[in-house]
């Protein structure tokens, strides 16, 4: 029988299926951080239960850790707890740990393609909803929630049932100055927050074969935000010149048996998919959001929709809006910007970096806006230092952080102030997401570069001279 | 201990308790896509252990900054309480900490009810005890109508027939739930014992993995 390429990883992992419940999905490579495991270790403690593979789980600390002076004792108590836990529970359970201070350090789901932990038709899950990142490898991968960590800790299985198949294709050439996260925030718009629900997306299409790792885990990445369960996009030349040769990849005999695999993963052509949706990717503009949830959003050059115009119900959409300080029928363009972030497991790789320095260079950062440029990883921070960038970033007036996830969710000090307005790399833009009172506008690297140069929301489009591809 | 028997496989666990029959007032929550940063913001999942989450549910919603409650939310409101929840179209999208069932929970509801529900979230409540009811829009209009007319206004949940009832006018819809979890949550069971004991065949499969 035909199969999608969601069919193939998914089978392959199948342990046992249960009559009239989930499946017993076996998971190869489990991710773990901070905030979402020390329960899962007590639970574990409290069955006395050991850590059935612990070479297949890696932990890094990135949550709550803090982006300056990360040489210093973490200053909240609270904080440091959950870091001393973590670390803890490493050393005890035999799992490595790349904590603050650790050259590996970085966001979970930048690190663990880094360092080739991320391999095509693996399994791969977390307790983080952005795991979807490692689908752009051609992984089955999705975030958990605890009590599911403690089974993976536990059992190395999860019980789920299979999602619904979703394809969707993009076709054609991106114009000048869309980006990967353009291409995914149009998506998200087109299909709502909720639109993928209950779905694992397989992405296709020459946009997407065409698009660099980096761009493609930018879009997978994204995928939860409409509600999939996962993205993925099937294994190609690209994905397999990316693995080879890192750290924890396959090497020898192991790559070549791999390697076999690796070359299945792909769609069958007659394979059926519960929805498939196709979109002409001339048809995408530079993106940015308006309102509270990332399926808000809208070219950078359109006029904030009537309420009419949009799905769901007008009190909500008016809740929104309210909380944005926006109005129907405003122009986006030009609205003040108070904080720029540039990082995140979305938009926190060296790709990122290039395309923001690429447009600021040789200009200056606006005086009225805040600028935090926080690498994705170690790795990140040490490109953006080699290849000339900081120099650059630097005569243009701005300055670089230390890796974690930072203002993306401000578990640690990296907060926007109440009221202020944010123009931000990351993925979430509800309310309260970067500080409470928060107001966040979802954009690539080149909106937030266009941003933080003239302090305002500006299509980058008309800032662009010799863009490095993004 | 209770024992429960699956096939050849005995489960033994109390993670939550039982549901069976919930019949209770309910708390609306009108809005869609209420997400899960909304449930309990991030600044609260500092913890490691699962304790006092309830305390922060809807934070941001019921509290001023100044941590003085905010008369207009519906928590404050002295008028609603209950079990039960009763939220907007695709409640609990976005991030998947537990952390956000475990604060429904812990503030004592052990069923919400929406028209759609985000995937981790519905997933993260059933392992956690918390009964998530998918009724049809239409359905859930009816709800809000009848709760938000009279708060007294009772529901009565009943998860071995699957079926939700709005007691005032006998209105009665069935909802979804796989047989397993079903099972789960009638006997206070969670996956976790299952997967223990299937350990061995967990350990040859692994053994047989391509990579």
């Amino acid at each position: 029988m035909s199969k999608t390429l969601f069919d193939k990883v998914w089978d392959a992992h199948v342990v046992r299926k249960i009559e009239g419940g989930p499946d017993v999905l076996f998971i190869d490579r489990h991710l773990v951080h901070e905030v979402t495991s020390p329960v899962a270790f007590l639970g574990l403690k409290s069955r006395g239960l050991r850590v059935l593979y612990p070479e297949r789980t890696f932990a890094t600390a990135d949550h709550n850790t803090p982006t300056i002076n990360q040489h210093l004792p973490v200053a909240d108590p609270l904080s440091a707890n959950q870091l001393n836990a973590l670390e803890e529970n490493s050393k005890e359970y035999g799992i490595s740990y790349w904590g603050l201070g650790h050259q590996k350090n970085g966001i979970v789901h930048v690190i663990g393609p880094e360092y080739g932990i991320t391999q095509p038709g693996a399994t791969i899950v977390c307790g983080d909803s952005h795991t979807s990142t490692h689908g752009a490898f051609g992984a089955i991968a999705f975030g958990i929630g605890t009590s599911e960590v403690e089974m993976v800790l536990s059992s190395q299985c999860i019980m789920q049932p299979k999602a619904k198949k979703m394809r969707i294709n993009v076709n054609g050439k991106l114009g000048k100055g869309v980006t990967p996260k353009d291409v995914a925030l149009f998506i998200i718009s087109k299909l709502s927050t909720s639109g993928a629900t209950g779905y694992f997306v397989e992405y296709a299409g020459d946009v997407f074969e065409n698009m660099s790792m980096e761009g493609r885990m930018t879009v997978c990445n994204m995928s939860i935000e409409m509600g999939a369960r996962g993205g993925m996009i099937a294994p190609d030349e690209t994905t397999i010149n990316y693995v080879k040769g890192r750290e924890f990849s396959p090497k020898g005999e192991a790559w070549d048996k791999a390697l076999a695999w690796y070359k299945t993963l792909k769609t069958d052509p007659d394979a059926v998919f519960d929805k498939e949706f196709t979109f002409d990717a001339a048809g995408i503009e530079p993106m940015i959001t308006y309102g509270t949830n990332p399926g808000m959003g809208m070219g950078i050059s359109n006029d904030i929709p009537d309420a009419a115009h949009v799905e769901g119900g007008a009190a909500t959409y008016g809740k929104s809006l309210n909380y944005m300080g926006f109005s129907e029928g405003e122009h986006m363009i030009g609205k003040k910007v108070d904080f720029v972030f540039v990082g995140s497991c979305t938009n926190g790789r060296i790709e990122d970096f290039r395309a923001f320095t690429s447009l600021v260079k040789g200009k200056h950062k606006a005086d009225n806006v805040t600028v935090w440029l926080v690498p994705g990883s170690h790795i990140v921070e040490s490109q953006i230092k080699e290849e000339g960038l900081l120099d650059i970033l630097t005569e243009a007036g701005f300055s670089l952080r230390q890796p974690g996830c930072s203002a993306c969710l401000a578990m640690n000090d990296d907060k926007i102030p109440a009221g202020k307005y944010a123009v931000s790399t990351s993925n979430r833009n509800f309310e309260g997401r970067q500080g409470p009172g928060a107001r966040t506008m979802l954009a690539s690297p080149l909106v937030a570069a266009a941003a933080a140069i003239t302090g305002v929301v500006t299509d980058p489009r008309t800032l662009i001279e010799d863009l490095v591809e993004a | 201990m209770e024992l429960k028997i699956i096939g050849e496989i005995k489960i033994s666990n109390m993670a939550y308790d039982k549901f069976n029959i919930v019949t209770s007032t309910a708390v609306p929550l009108p809005i869609e896509n209420i997400d899960t940063d909304q449930i309990i913001p991030a600044r609260f999942l500092k913890a490691t252990e699962r304790i006092g989450f309830g305390d922060n549910l809807f934070r941001d919603w019921r509290y001023n900054p100044d941590n003085t409650p905010k008369k207009d939310f519906v928590l404050n409101n002295p008028v609603y309480s209950g079990k039960i929840l009763v939220g907007g179209k695709n409640f609990g999208s976005g991030s998947s900490r537990e952390h956000a069932a475990w604060a429904v929970y812990d503030y004592g509801f052990r069923a919400v009810v929406s028209s759609f529900f985000a995937d981790i979230f519905r997933n993260n409540c059933l392992n956690v005890g918390v009964l998530p009811v998918q009724v049809s829009p239409d359905f859930s209009d009816k709800i809000f109508t009848a709760v938000i007319a009279d708060p007294a206004t009772e529901i009565q949940i009943n998860l071995a027939e699957q079926t939700i009832t709005l007691l005032s006018t006998g209105e009665k819809e069935s909802f979804e739930i796989s047989s397993y979890k079903k099972d789960n949550m009638i006997n206070g069971f969670d996956d976790l014992d299952y997967l223990q004991s299937i350990k061995t065949e967990i350990q040859e499969f692994a053994s047989s993995l391509p990579i």
